[in-house]
């Protein structure tokens, strides 16, 4: 079995020393604008900062992965390319891509620096992953949150680089890169401007029985009585009616949160090489929670015994978690 | 005319490509995009439409899976690609791999969003280009002007519900209790898709299969004439159940200078669609608007 | 109209160590213990000048933060811990930084409010507790501009150092053993 690599989240310079002292055996991270899937608020580095935690990660042995993983619209890409060029002089492990356009620039550019496909890409088959290694090199497919570990396997078997899954976190519902309802209503994208959700543009409203209304923009996209737990307040998170249900319900999916912590041995075993934990949103106290839990357990497996997994429950959205798409197909 | 991104019942589809055959239409697109599951209950009639299509003088394209993750639909795709006697639009990247140096057109639900990636796939066999509705007008021109000088075609979707998200859970099967694999093609009862209204009742999204799409329709009638100016060269219409025939006239005589784009609005809006129209992502902001009505 | 406030406050000078003097028990520790029998409630005043200097305090040792606010460094914040008497007004703008107490009565205008139990909030400052999960657990309340909040809870998460304990540094023995008895009081409700 290969040892995997643990990946870790860093929204925040802190947020990555955290990481690295956790034991994570990379972060990945992005900068201050639309170049990344997680354009938040206040959130990701600026050029010094980068440069500061580069040398810090690489101190610690963690490796450090840019994420460049949205889609540049028509006369924007020169942004995408500075941030390639600038994660290049300042010696980040690898580049994290989903537009062709980009992966184009960075193989052409910088042939020596690693290039993982990105989740945003979508891409979900051995022909998809074949063809972006035969035409850019690529190292590492990110896999959409949609297959079943026996699935994973097959995959392994069939394509010419690494694998890196998801096992802790956020689960976005819809195929990542191809998901426009934050664009739909707020103007926003998330494939272009890598946002989802706004947070300008999201409102709670607490009524006089404690009753908590989320809207995003002009629409009310869910509803929390007092004594139930609240998730993101994300489309695909919501609570909608429809004629052939009866009342409210999640139309896509619940608050809950991804966590693969009882599939990590079969996600090993499957020829998984790289373990990501999803969360550049959230705040030290989860990274440190989280990538600690996870190093632990990587690391029992790694020696021969069982797992040893602490309570993350309590970090988890509408603190419920899921095995998701990879424990069975009937998730579909 | 875009592939039927509903699941209609043969007879239905059948009816519908009967008379489209005698629309104003240059282009029709045939073939299932959204489930897999779906495609066995009309693949047999396949050569007869397209047969007939052709006949009246219509481009038939074969569109192909927006998803595919299993090996059914693996083999689906690489079936398609082996195509020769049609052109292929494609929906999912697994195509790329099949179609080295191939000519193909790049569909709506592929990631084409900058004169970069159009032009590496140009390079390689690409020869048209469906853009994602969610690309601002700006950079459709862009790109119109980039596909000229790539000597490709470009095309956008003027009319139907906005496709917004793809997943690979499906969602009409959830709403009625079931799973995708147990399915019982619920789908079928929605041909334009399943309301999703806010809890406040307002209306809001239309749910199909594993796709997502918007409750109102996109209509872009009244920029026709920036589109022509820019270079686009295809003007997409998504089916649905209102008269598709009188929906392809009504955008034809806007095109060639019949009618005038108010005109044209106004027959649309005689049509009684059960839903508003929009054009807020051509306009740079949020789709579910109406700018300059 | 905060700023007078504090302008009037400050003349009349309660030292920390005065504050001290009347608790036997560390202040702040003190102060949420008696707090059931809390009636009426103890002059706000005697809070404001140390909130100054906290507030001040930590935007001297971190400089580096305001840069995450992006355009919300003039925003008003009402820091609202409901299981206390009285809320804060925070402004974080480095140029006319203001944090104040006030009663819920008489709270004026603001861009948000978050509310949570005290101790929850300390712990959300001091990066010890995650935001995301708090506001799962319907624990934490967030109203108003939820960017501006965003923004805010970016830029205290970046800091490294433990603000509580910065704070506490401020004040000495007492504070940091008024600190260490917070914590306490934290891991018991946790163990609960």
């Amino acid at each position: 079995m290969i040892r995997p690599e643990l990946v870790c989240p860093a929204g925040t310079p802190s947020a990555m020393r955290t990481a690295v002292d956790a034991g994570a055996d990379a972060v990945y991270c992005g900068f201050q604008n639309a170049t990344n899937a997680r354009n938040f608020p206040g959130l990701n580095f600026t050029v010094p900062e980068l440069e500061r935690a580069v040398a810090h990660a690489h101190a610690g042995g963690t490796k450090v992965l840019l994420a460049l993983n949205t889609f540049p619209p028509a006369g924007k890409v020169d942004l995408w390319k500075e941030a390639a060029d600038t994660g290049a002089r300042l010696g980040v492990d690898a580049f994290i891509v989903a537009d062709i356009g980009v992966a184009d620039y960075i193989a052409r550019t910088h042939p020596d620096i690693r290039l993982h496909l990105s989740v945003q890409a979508a891409a979900s088959t051995p022909e998809s992953i074949q063809y972006y290694c035969r035409e850019f090199n690529v190292k590492r497919v990110v896999l959409p949150r949609i297959l079943t570990v026996p699935e994973i396997k097959l995959m392994a078997d069939e394509i010419p680089c690494e694998i890196e899954t998801f096992i802790f976190g956020n689960h976005g519902l819809m195929v990542e890169g191809r998901c426009s309802l934050t664009n739909y209503i707020t103007g926003l994208s998330t494939n272009m401007d890598g946002v989802c959700s706004p947070a300008a543009q999201v409102e709670y409203i607490k009524d006089d029985e404690g009753n908590l209304s989320t809207r995003l923009g002009e629409y009310t996209i869910d509803c929390f009585s007092c004594n139930e737990s609240a998730g993101y307040p994300t489309i695909c998170k919501g609570r909608y009616l429809t004629p052939a249900h009866d009342g409210p319900y999640y139309a896509f999916e619940e608050p809950i949160s991804l966590n693969l912590s009882t599939l990590l041995p079969d996600l090993m075993k499957a020829g998984v090489t790289a373990l990501k934990i999803e969360g550049r949103q959230r705040s030290k106290a989860y990274v440190k929670s989280v990538v600690s839990a996870y190093r632990k357990a990587v690391d029992s497996i790694m020696a021969g015994q069982d797992p040893q997994i602490s309570d993350l429950l309590a970090l988890t959205e509408g603190q419920k978690e899921t095995q998701g798409a990879f424990k069975s197909k009937t998730w579909r | 005319m875009a592939p039927i991104l509903f699941h209609w019942g043969a007879e239905d589809k059948l009816a519908f490509y009967d008379r489209i055959a005698d629309a104003p239409v240059d282009d029709v697109y045939l073939g299932e995009v959204i489930c897999s599951k779906r495609a066995p209950f009309f693949e047999k009639h396949y050569d007869e439409v397209a047969e007939a299509l052709t006949k009246a003088g219509k481009q038939v394209v074969f569109a192909t899976l927006a998803e595919v993750m299993l090996k059914r639909e693996r083999h689906m795709i690489a079936g398609f690609c082996a195509l020769e006697d049609f052109p292929l639009e494609i929906n999912d990247s697994a195509a790329l791999w099949h179609l080295k140096d191939k000519p193909y057109r790049v569909g709506p639900l592929m990631n084409v969003y900058n004169e970069d990636t159009m032009a590496y796939l140009a390079a390689r066999g690409a020869v048209h280009f469906s853009l994602p509705p969610e690309l601002p007008r700006d950079s459709v021109a862009i790109l119109a002007a980039k596909a000229k000088e790539l000597g490709a075609s470009i095309e956008v979707q003027v009319f139907g519900r906005l496709s917004l998200a793809l997943s690979a859970r499906c969602y009409h099967a959830r709403a009625h209790g079931r799973i995708k694999d147990n399915c019982q093609f619920v789908c079928e009862q929605d041909p334009d898709g399943m309301p999703l209204n806010t809890l406040d009742n307002q209306e809001f999204l239309s749910v199909n299969g594993i796709q997502t799409l918007s409750h109102s329709y996109l209509n872009l009638i009244g920029e026709l004439q920036d589109l022509q100016d820019m270079g686009v060269t295809h003007f997409r219409l998504s089916p649905h159940t209102v008269d598709m025939v009188a929906v392809a006239e009504i955008f034809r005589a806007v095109l060639d200078g019949v009618t005038n784009a108010q005109d044209g609005r106004a027959q649309l809006d005689a049509l009684d669609i059960p839903a508003p129209f929009v054009n807020g992502f051509w306009h740079g902001q949020a789709g579910h608007r109406m700018i300059g009505a | 109209m905060h700023l007078i406030n504090i302008k009037v406050h400050m003349l009349q000078q309660p030292t920390v160590a005065r504050m001290q003097h009347t608790e036997s028990k560390p202040a702040i520790a003190g102060f949420l213990q008696r707090r059931p029998r809390w009636a009426p409630p103890a002059p706000l005043f005697l809070l404001q000048p140390v909130l100054r200097r906290i507030v001040q305090k930590i935007a001297e040792n971190n400089p580096d933060m305001f840069g995450r606010l992006g355009p919300h460094y003039r925003a008003v914040f009402v820091i609202d811990p409901v299981n206390l008497p009285f809320v804060m007004l925070l402004r974080p703008d480095p140029d006319d930084l203001m944090l104040v107490a006030r009663r819920r009565s008489e709270i004026s205008e603001h861009d948000a409010r978050i509310s949570g139990k005290f101790l929850d909030l300390l712990m959300l400052v001091d990066g010890d507790l995650d935001g995301d999960a708090l506001f799962f657990s319907r624990n934490l309340t967030i109203t108003g501009n939820t960017e501006a909040v965003v923004c805010l809870r970016n830029a205290l998460d970046d800091i490294d150092d433990s603000i509580a304990e910065e704070v506490a540094d401020m004040f000495g023995r007492p504070g940091r053993a008024a600190l260490m008895a917070l914590r306490r009081m934290n891991e018991k409700r946790e163990t609960q």
